[in-house]
């Protein structure tokens, strides 16, 4: 696509390009945001689960599903939209969160339990010989 | 010195900056600044009486020319070259000088911000400005668009990186810089061991900059994803191109990690927060983390697009498509992916496990695949080619037999035993100047060399090329290899005086080396200087003095305003080798009115304040931070509502071009 072509039909394929959400996906959005925000709240308001651990995994959960749901209800995004270019950079968004993030948890966790022993839990590197 | 007991003493109007805080104590300092001032009043005196600064605000600082933004980028980059190269033979020199008891003749404080604006510098205002300024001027130009996607965005990107390069000078002067290396790592970076300005100054610096560079990074994206030429799909982009796609996407990718990193670091300096200290839940080693999985992928954002330049430079010297162009983009894909995957061989001694350590010592190893796949295809490009050893082919030549030493010392720093014992060597020194200088500094060269004649319509000066060359590359390996040697027997890096007198010898070869390099540097300006001199004798008009075989070659040199008068249509890898061996005419009538962006100076006004911001952010002036910030706000508001942006190249200006054209072309002829 040479640019002055693109600038021609640049007006009318504009309203195709960014749907705008019906009142109906807005609503849809909202109520579950709602009840994916009340679910943690309340949990953790009455004391939470059993464990801190799983409180911790349920309020991660709550808001992994809640970031979907903007994207979808709030964003609009679908994998067709703008010819897929949201898609695949949503994807590359994923990509290097999950290198990113899950790779610093791992290292750090790492380094945590081998040169601060007396902060975290004991964790032996199983992997790990000792002479 | 009597200063540092009231270090953090501030007055309203400011801050904390003071009479004491001027370096007057320094000699090597005022020296500087006497020479700097000397040169300065006489380039501005130069061009106040030749009334140029009409002409350069209007036709370079507020163009939002891709062509005129990436010769700016190239100026900056070889101005600020200048500076860190200073910083290096300083180094060279007081290292050769601090045996037998002398202390040399930098004191501490002094030359730990020699060593890390060394770093700083070249880096971030010395490579990147060159690669930028390359991939600015040629992306464009080889996908056949007019212009890049957003071009005030351009202009302003490059004037953010001005303002970053503008703060960190100014700390030579006023105050002092970091004292922490490169990356400033907590807790030395920290408000306890560092409470003055000199690390503010970093943060600042590298912020301003950062914004032009995540900026342009999306440019380029953009720009090489939506602006190519009808028939270039993505399979017949040039490697340059390809090779500036994957640099940009890890410029998205990464910078902002380092933008974060810096906020989160600045927050524990300004507002007492504790992210990196050791108390209160902080950890420092977050901050070596954080900034590993910038810094990694940075040096393949500088390197990448180096790998594009040879590629693009084998392959026109030898008169031959490139070998196995779709081995070469997978490579340069795998190498993308990869180079986000290995920042912890940055820090195997810092505690990890030995699972932690293998997978990323093992991912490093297997970065040397794609890139050994990258020699062969060269090599083999080579093969049964008809060389021509014009300067950009010898330079590319120099890189193989240089990078390939680089890379083969990058691999045994990959092995983590064997790193625990080089680690934070001279080794390690010499291993990324070996890579950097190898594979970034002479692809740059080579770019220079390969595209001047693009740039400007005529080629570069041979004889000081040639100098320039040889002194390169005999001064790196005299500068490099002693270093090694000291590395293997554990000198460490970033020392300051010595005591085994057996060492200075090699001190003193590889001042040696950065004595030759010094000469190259002065003869590459002196081929600068030639060049223009004697443009005339060097005129190219047929725009394709190398008879190349990409796009940017189908223009005239240099191209006009718009580039080219039609978009071209391409069939082919080598686009243009293509259009040459079907009999290609230019097209001499039927010209259309071209639609263009128009020039802005919101870039420089906006990149000003910004470093008004960042100085007052450095010596806690507060009053003008709360003014500047808003009115950096106000600004960019402003310039949203300008909607007198583009306007057409009327259709007589450009038959009046292209027929000039065509007069130079029959003359040549």
């Amino acid at each position: 696509m040479s640019s002055t072509e693109h600038h021609g039909e640049h007006h009318d394929t504009h309203a195709a390009q960014f749907p705008h959400g019906t009142r109906r996906d807005y609503v849809t959005g909202f109520i579950l945001s709602v009840i994916l925000t009340v679910i943690p709240f309340a949990t953790v308001m009455s004391g939470g689960l059993g464990t801190t651990r799983a409180t911790a995994f349920l309020i991660l959960g709550c808001a992994v599903v809640q970031m979907v749901v903007h994207m979808i209800f709030f964003l609009h995004m679908t994998p067709r939209q703008e010819g897929g270019w949201t898609l695949i950079s949503l994807v590359f968004t994923l990509i290097v969160l999950i290198i990113a993030v899950a790779g610093t948890i791992w290292v750090m966790y790492h380094m945590d339990s081998n040169m601060m022993p007396g902060m975290a839990p004991a964790v032996p590197d199983t992997s790990q010989i000792t002479p | 010195m009597a200063v540092e007991a009231n270090v953090t003493d501030s007055t309203f109007l400011f801050g904390r900056l003071a009479w004491s805080k001027l370096p007057i104590t320094e000699p090597v300092v005022v020296y500087t600044f006497v020479a700097v001032v000397i040169l300065g009043a006489a380039v501005v005196a130069a061009l106040t009486y030749f009334k140029l600064w009409g002409y350069l605000w209007k036709e370079w600082f507020t163009s939002v020319d891709h062509k005129k933004i990436g010769i700016m980028y190239m100026i900056l980059g070889l101005v600020m070259f200048l500076r860190g190269f200073a910083d290096a033979i300083m180094m060279r020199l007081q290292q050769v000088m601090a045996f037998n008891g002398s202390e040399g003749y930098l004191n501490a404080h002094h030359y730990d911000q020699v060593f890390t604006a060394h770093g700083t510098i070249m880096i971030f205002f010395v490579a990147m400005p060159f690669v930028t300024g390359l991939m600015n001027f040629v992306v464009p130009l080889q996908i056949g668009a007019r212009d890049v996607a957003f071009p005030f965005l351009n202009n302003f990107s490059f004037w953010m990186t001005v303002g970053g390069a503008v703060l960190t000078m100014v700390s030579l002067f006023i105050g002092e810089f970091a004292q922490t290396g490169w990356l400033a790592f907590p807790p030395l970076s920290g408000v306890v061991a560092s409470p003055r300005e000199g690390v503010d100054y970093y943060i600042w610096g590298l912020q301003i900059a950062g914004v032009g560079t995540t900026l342009s990074g999306i440019n380029l994206i953009v720009t090489i994803l939506k602006m190519r030429c009808p028939g270039m799909g993505l399979m017949r982009m040039p490697v340059f191109t390809w090779t500036s796609l994957c640099a940009n996407i890890l410029i998205v990718a990464t910078f902002p990690v380092l933008t974060a990193t810096l906020v989160l670091l600045s927050l524990d300096r300004y507002l007492g927060m504790n992210f990196f200290t050791n108390d209160l839940g902080g950890n420092p080693m977050l901050y070596i983390n954080l900034i590993w999985i910038w810094g990694h992928p940075e040096v393949y954002i500088l390197i990448l697009p180096a790998f594009g330049i040879f590629s693009e430079v084998v392959a026109t010297f030898c008169g031959k498509r490139l070998f196995g162009y779709n081995s070469m983009v997978y490579a340069t894909v795998c190498i993308t992916i990869l180079s986000y995957l290995v920042w912890l061989h940055h820090f195997f001694t810092m505690g990890s496990g030995a699972s932690v350590n293998s997978f990323f010592g093992i991912a490093t190893m297997i970065i040397s695949i794609p890139t050994g796949a990258k020699i062969f295809n060269w090599l083999f490009t080579m093969y049964k080619g008809k060389i021509r050893y014009e300067l950009p082919m010898m330079w590319a030549v120099a890189f193989m037999l240089t990078f390939v030493i680089g890379g083969m010392t990058g691999v045994m720093l990959a092995v983590p035993p064997a790193d625990f014992i080089v680690h934070n060597s001279l080794f390690l020194v010499a291993h990324f100047h070996n890579v950097i200088i190898g594979g970034v500094v002479y692809g740059v060269f080579a770019g220079i060399n390969y595209w001047w004649p693009k740039a400007f319509g005529f080629k570069m000066n041979q004889f000081w090329g040639h100098v320039s060359f040889w002194c390169w590359v005999v001064g790196f390996w005299l500068a490099f290899m002693p270093l090694y040697v000291m590395g293997l027997m554990g000198v460490t890096r970033r020392l300051r005086v010595f005591d085994d007198p057996s060492l200075q010898i090699w001190f003193a070869i590889a001042a040696l080396g950065a004595a030759v390099i010094a000469f190259g540097i002065f003869a590459l300006i002196m081929q600068i200087f030639t060049s223009i001199r004697d443009r005339e004798k060097l005129r190219d008009v047929t725009g394709d003095p190398w008879d190349a075989r990409t796009l940017e070659w189908a223009t005239s040199s240099p191209p006009p305003a718009y580039n080219f008068a039609f978009t071209p249509v391409v069939y082919d890898v080598d686009a243009w080798h293509d259009m040459k061996e079907h009999g290609y005419k230019r097209p001499l009538s039927g010209f259309k009115p071209i639609h263009m962006p128009k020039n802005t100076g919101t870039g420089v006004v906006l990149a000003a304040i910004s470093v008004v911001l960042g100085f007052a952010l450095v010596w806690h002036i507060w009053w003008l931070v709360v003014l500047s910030f808003p009115a950096l706000i106000a600004a960019a508001i402003w310039h949203t509502f300008d909607y007198n942006r583009d306007f057409y190249i009327p259709e007589a200006t450009v038959t009046e071009t292209e027929d000039a054209r065509t007069k130079a072309l029959s003359n040549a002829v």
